[in-house]
């Protein structure tokens, strides 16, 4: 049987993992045994600092949604990462392991974005999830996480 | 008859309006309650599924030339 190239699916795993390091030049130090804490922030569905998307590096407070007299607080709230990165086939996935809750809170200009970030290093922006604009009256904004399998789950690296 | 959180304080549902629907499209399932009092909206709340998000080998390859 003839070899095959490809990106290993151990190394796909091991990148959301934190194990390798090709750059000396900024490396976060994981060298403790607990994970990082991740975090997510709602944004302005028409924003005045600019939009999100593959291009946005970190966390940042322009265009999030306000955190005056709506009861949300600035940088959003933590996501729970309860089960660890795995794979299926040639696919590495990861999801949140619990919905993504805004309690209680008074958002009335619309927003579409929600930006998952890690808190821990540098507030380093991991993805953008889009959806239709919203606003949140008195309520709750429920973010419930897709099945965590190959192709479903919220991060995948195939 | 149930009790619901709205801009006025807590309020029996009895004396509201009740409105809801679901929006879908690729990127999400969103299923939405109002309520509603003398043509005020004073409680509105959003139940969302996030579909998935995929980053793909190629692309990857396609980043690192």
């Amino acid at each position: 049987m003839a070899n095959t190239q490809a990106m290993t699916t151990s190394f796909k795993v091991d990148l959301f993992n934190a194990v390798h390091a090709f750059n000396a030049t900024g490396v976060p130090a994981h060298t403790a045994s607990t994970a990082d804490t991740f975090k997510a922030a709602l944004y302005l569905a028409s924003s005045p600092g600019g939009t999100l998307g593959a291009g946005t590096t970190a966390y940042t407070s322009t265009g999030e949604v306000s955190s005056s007299g709506t009861n949300y607080s600035s940088g959003g709230v933590t996501v729970t990462f309860g089960t660890a990165p795995t794979s299926s086939g040639t696919t590495a996935f990861i999801t949140p392991s619990a919905s993504i809750v805004y309690s209680s809170v008074t958002l009335t200009t619309p927003f579409d974005a929600v930006l998952i970030y890690n808190s821990t290093q540098s507030n380093k922006a991991v993805s953008v999830h889009t959806f239709g604009s919203q606003t949140i009256t008195a309520g709750t904004l429920t973010l419930v996480m897709p099945s965590n399998a190959a192709g479903t789950a919220l991060l995948n690296i195939a | 008859m149930a009790i619901v959180t709205t801009t006025k304080g807590e309020m029996d549902d009895s004396l509201l309006e009740k409105r809801e629907g679901v929006d879908e499209n690729d990127n999400e399932r969103a299923e939405w309650i109002e309520y509603w009092l003398d043509g005020e909206l004073v409680h509105r709340s959003v139940h969302m599924t996030l579909k998935k998000y995929t980053l793909t080998g190629e692309a990857i390859a396609a980043q690192l030339g």
